[in-house]
């Protein structure tokens, strides 16, 4: 494995080993006063991030830190990237500095396989090699979000095969829900997308899943949900009538978890709105897997890493 | 217009793929046609080599960024890839910096191709001040300048706003010009970076609807036949819009419609790799679209082939998908890809293949002097092709400024020999002929 | 299915020759054991004091036995468990990443206790090395001493084990498998011989009891 830019990437074993290493990780530094391993000692991960998010970002570096990787943070704001230069140019210096994995988070769909492919090329010309995490480009997908999800899933229904996921709310803006529907398919799980016409997107008849509009009716067979964010600015985009309305037809209220089999988890990727999209009660509630996810986050993209960096150069 | 006084006797071609013959050519003009012709002496000879001639071809949609984009390229570059794709006049869109919305830029643009003298280029006006879609450009002085503009176009934005196009067609019936629209309801559109389907919504690419187009030209022919006026559809992308086409084609409306070599070979298909190359505006969209603009192009609902050459500098296109530019060259591979998906197929013969890229662009574009019939009398404007050839695309090969070509590296079938322009060899043998 | 070993030539089929029966192996697990509890004098009023930490995969087998033969003979249970040293490799880089193996260290931890490795082979000591690197981040033993089933030389590190199954001088391009019926479904310690080697090497090993004269 060269780059991380799509689960599609992931084969059903792929992915997996993926799994079972981020689980190895976790087993290997559980109740550990150091949590260090010397794996990546020597190696530098550079996470160049052109959207705000404090959440990934920390994942990330705190599972380069824990592998011993010199981690660097480059953020739009205060880099050359607000001066105005390309992310041809942005990328392509970082590898020259001797990066090893440049993890990236853009809004614009595609970016990171943008950048894996200047950096093969470069690869070709001077025998760098870089490694490219795609921490979540635009509306495509957020790989290690959905690694980090399946294997919370994992660790609370102990498989994933066979079981029926329901992805709710915002799926048309979400690489969160993209990237969900796709690993959890090749994981052999049914996938429920549940959400209004106006917030799927043309073409999703054509995903490894099913569809639905209706919250009530999925709830009582599904395994576990994952409850999608709605971004604020969509609000006002006419994507539904209000916020109300929104949450009345789609939200997570206290009495529609009781339509939930018994300990079903509830999973959010966060930052979650609550009252809106979740009840704060349900949120807190012993199901909630928030920060089972949170924690499986770091584990997870340490495999990533592992996985990229370790092993001998393809 | 560059003059010869030269003769000229071309030999051995074969006029719309019939029975070879000899053509005698004077001052531009087709002065004898017959097998075993004699020239005065001193007429130059060229040996056509049995291959087929066509009217020279005429694209009612090119960009030559010339003034404001030369760092992607000029009307001098631009001049040399119609040339070496056939073309003997191209429409010039006036998306440029600044815009081709006064009778001094299309004076320039259209002064710039006379010095150039390798095809004519006929500078196509904006119909709205600065394509802005607010205000009437002044149609009628652009439309009475030296560059006599026959063509208004907000190319690249749509005249989005109905009673501003209403305007546009109803003033241009009086001065006997052509609206062409850039069909798009940029309401439907925003943020849009690919074809509304499957493709898009796994890349997680804004989608751009097939009916942002459908709806504009639906209600575009209405406006155009209200106004009794002439529009003309620029390259249309979605099945939907053909029916639409159809209908008002079949109520009398004087709408005419073109397709780009690219919506009638590519798919949204390509678009995985996330290279800008074949980033697009109208976008790529389904086989299904592309053969439905076959079939159309055939029937004739479609009238025209139409490159929208776009070229675009690395720097445009070398980035995020979100950033690119949208546009990929045309003129130097429009006949190939014309030969694979029209001819080939046996969609179309010589003479459809004059009528799309020839015969129909002239009288759409008013051009009195192109897209005439191979015949005693009428101008010597030629391209002369050899469909059996095969050549491998590269975009730093091509003549433009910038190699955003889609076809890097395909094989394609059709190549043109010579370029022909009232009596003057233009391009040969893929070399222009200066 | 013998798997090949860290420092196997890969991709021979050599001729295949058993060292140890399974009956051999577990004489030889036994000896051990009785050689662990008389060394560290393990019995019941210290059996707090040990830990046995295998190294996976058939490290962590043989110290699951080891620990059951050890209860049998002292009447103590000793704590039992495994550290996956591949996370602390030297030689992480030379291979694709390989997947990682259970780590599970007993509840009472490491700290102060007397663990003794477990590994199947030992050969350059680097995967004794990076074992005790592992040991470091999770506790700071009293005592770390070595026990494996085969010794078979060359060493690259300056390691040795404190208690040894069977020394088996061997040529480097040799395969060693060792089998384990948890594992296997039989138990057996094989060596391949490489083709066109044939003279043994002994290595910096000390042959003690048990050498093979063969």
């Amino acid at each position: 494995m060269r780059h991380l830019l799509s689960v599609a990437d992931l084969d059903a074993a792929a992915a997996t080993g993926l799994l079972d290493t981020a689980d190895r990780l976790k087993q290997a530094l559980l109740g550990r006063e150091v949590r260090k391993l010397p794996t990546l000692r020597g190696r530098t991960v550079v996470t160049l991030f052109y959207e705000d998010s404090t959440r990934t970002r920390v994942s990330f570096e705190i599972a380069g830190k824990w592998m011993s990787a010199d981690t660097i943070n480059v953020s739009a704001k205060g880099s050359s990237v607000s001066k105005g230069e390309s992310l041809r140019d942005t990328s392509r210096t970082l590898s020259s500095m001797g990066a090893d994995c440049v993890i990236v988070r853009h809004p614009a769909s595609g970016a990171a396989h943008r950048i894996a492919g200047w950096a093969d090329r470069d690869a070709g010309t001077t025998g760098t090699s870089t490694s490219v995490v795609n921490a979540g480009d635009g509306t495509h997908e957020h790989p290690t979000q959905a690694l980090l999800d399946a294997a919370t899933l994992r660790e609370r229904l102990g498989s994933v095969a066979g079981r029926r996921i329901g992805i709710v709310g915002d799926v048309l803006h979400s690489r969160v829900a993209r990237s969900n529907v796709l690993l959890l398919a090749t994981l052999g799980a049914e996938v429920v997308l549940i959400a209004p016409p106006t917030l799927l997107p043309v073409g999703v008849r054509e995903w490894p899943c099913r569809v639905s509009h209706e919250l009530d009716a999925e709830l009582p067979a599904l395994d576990a949900v994952m409850m999608l964010r709605v971004q604020a600015e969509r609000m006002h985009g006419g994507f539904f009538p209000s916020a109300r309305e929104y949450a009345v037809g789609y939200g997570l209220s206290e009495a529609r978890q009781a339509l939930l089999p018994e300990n079903a988890p509830v999973l959010h990727p966060g930052p979650m709105v609550r009252g809106m999209e979740i009840a704060p009660a349900v949120a807190d509630s012993p199901s909630s897997a928030v920060l089972a996810q949170v924690r499986n986050g770091v584990h997870v993209r340490m495999a990533v890493l592992y996985h990229l960096l370790a092993g001998a150069p393809e | 217009m560059t003059q010869t006084t030269d003769n000229l006797l071309i030999r051995n071609a074969r006029p719309y793929g019939e029975d070879a013959t000899d053509l005698l050519v004077s001052d531009g003009v087709v002065t004898e046609i017959g097998t075993g012709l004699t020239a005065p002496a001193g007429t130059e000879t060229f040996d056509a080599g049995g291959h087929v001639l066509l009217p020279g071809f005429v694209d009612l949609h090119v960009h030559l960024r010339e003034p404001g984009g030369e760092e992607s390229e000029t009307i001098e570059t631009g001049s040399h890839a119609a040339a070496l794709g056939g073309f003997t006049a191209v429409f010039a869109m006036p998306n440029t910096d600044p815009v081709a919305d006064t009778e001094v830029v299309v004076e320039h643009v259209r002064r710039r191709g006379e010095e150039i003298g390798l095809v004519d280029v006929h500078p196509v006006g904006a119909v709205t001040v600065g394509l802005k879609g607010e205000k009437l450009a002044e149609l009628g002085t652009m439309a009475r300048s030296r560059a006599r503009v026959r063509m208004f176009s907000d190319d690249g934005r749509c005249v989005n706003d109905p009673l501003i196009m209403r305007r546009a067609l109803e003033y241009a019936s009086s001065l006997d010009v052509v609206v062409a629209q850039h069909a798009e309801d940029h309401r439907l559109t925003g943020g849009a970076q690919a074809h509304e389907g499957a493709v898009a919504s796994r890349l997680g690419l804004t989608g751009w609807p097939a009916t942002a187009e459908e709806t504009v030209v639906a209600r575009d022919c209405a406006l155009a036949r209200e106004a009794g006026a002439a529009l003309h559809v620029c390259h249309v992308s979605s099945a939907h819009t053909i029916a639409v086409l159809r209908a008002a084609k079949a109520a009398g409306v004087r709408v005419s419609a073109e397709v780009t070599p690219h919506h009638l070979l590519l798919t949204d298909g390509r678009l995985t790799s996330y290279d800008p190359v074949n980033k697009v505006n109208p976008p790529l969209r389904t086989a299904g679209d592309t053969q439905a603009m076959r079939e159309a192009l055939a029937e004739g609902v479609i009238d025209v082939v139409a490159t929208d050459h776009a070229p675009h500098a690395s720097q445009y296109k070398d980035t995020e998908w979100a950033a690119a530019k949208p546009g990929m060259l045309g003129l130097q591979t429009a006949f190939s890809v014309l030969v694979h998906t029209m001819v080939e197929p046996g969609l179309l013969d010589w003479h459809g293949v004059a009528r799309v890229l020839s015969e129909r662009p002239a009288e759409i574009g008013s051009l009195p002097d192109q897209g005439r019939p191979i015949a005693v009398g009428e101008p010597a404007t030629f391209a002369l092709v050899d469909p059996d050839a095969q050549w491998t695309v590269r975009g730093a090969a091509l003549a433009s400024k910038a190699a955003n070509t889609p076809y890097e590296g395909m094989r394609l079938p059709g190549a043109v020999v010579a370029t022909i322009l009232r009596g003057r060899i233009t391009a040969r043998d893929g070399k222009v002929a200066l | 299915m013998a798997t090949a070993r860290r420092g196997d030539a890969e991709g021979a089929q050599p001729p295949v020759r058993e060292l140890l029966s399974a009956a051999d192996v577990t004489r030889t697990i036994a000896r051990i054991a009785h050689q662990i509890i008389e060394k560290t004098a393990f019995g019941p009023a210290n059996a707090e004091d040990l830990v046995l930490l295998g190294i996976p995969t058939r490290g962590a087998i043989l110290a699951r036995r080891l620990a059951a033969a050890i209860t049998e003979f002292s009447g103590a249970a000793p704590a039992v468990g495994s550290v996956d040293a591949t996370l602390y490799r030297d030689d992480l880089r030379r291979r694709p990443a390989r997947a990682l193996e259970d780590t599970a260290v007993p509840e009472g931890g490491v700290d102060d206790k007397l663990v003794v490795l477990v590994d199947d082979v030992l050969m350059s000591g680097r995967t004794t090395r990076a074992a005790l690197d592992a040991l470091r981040d999770e506790g700071r033993p009293r005592a770390v001493q070595l026990a494996v089933l085969v010794d078979r030389g060359h060493r690259e590190l300056p390691i040795r084990a404190d208690y040894v199954g069977k020394n088996v001088p061997t040529a480097r391009a040799e395969a060693i498998h060792v089998l384990l019926a948890e594992h296997d479904g039989r138990d057996a310690v094989q060596i391949a011989r490489a083709p066109g080697e044939e003279r043994p090497v002994v290595g910096d090993t000390e042959f003690t009891e048990g050498a093979d004269p063969a």
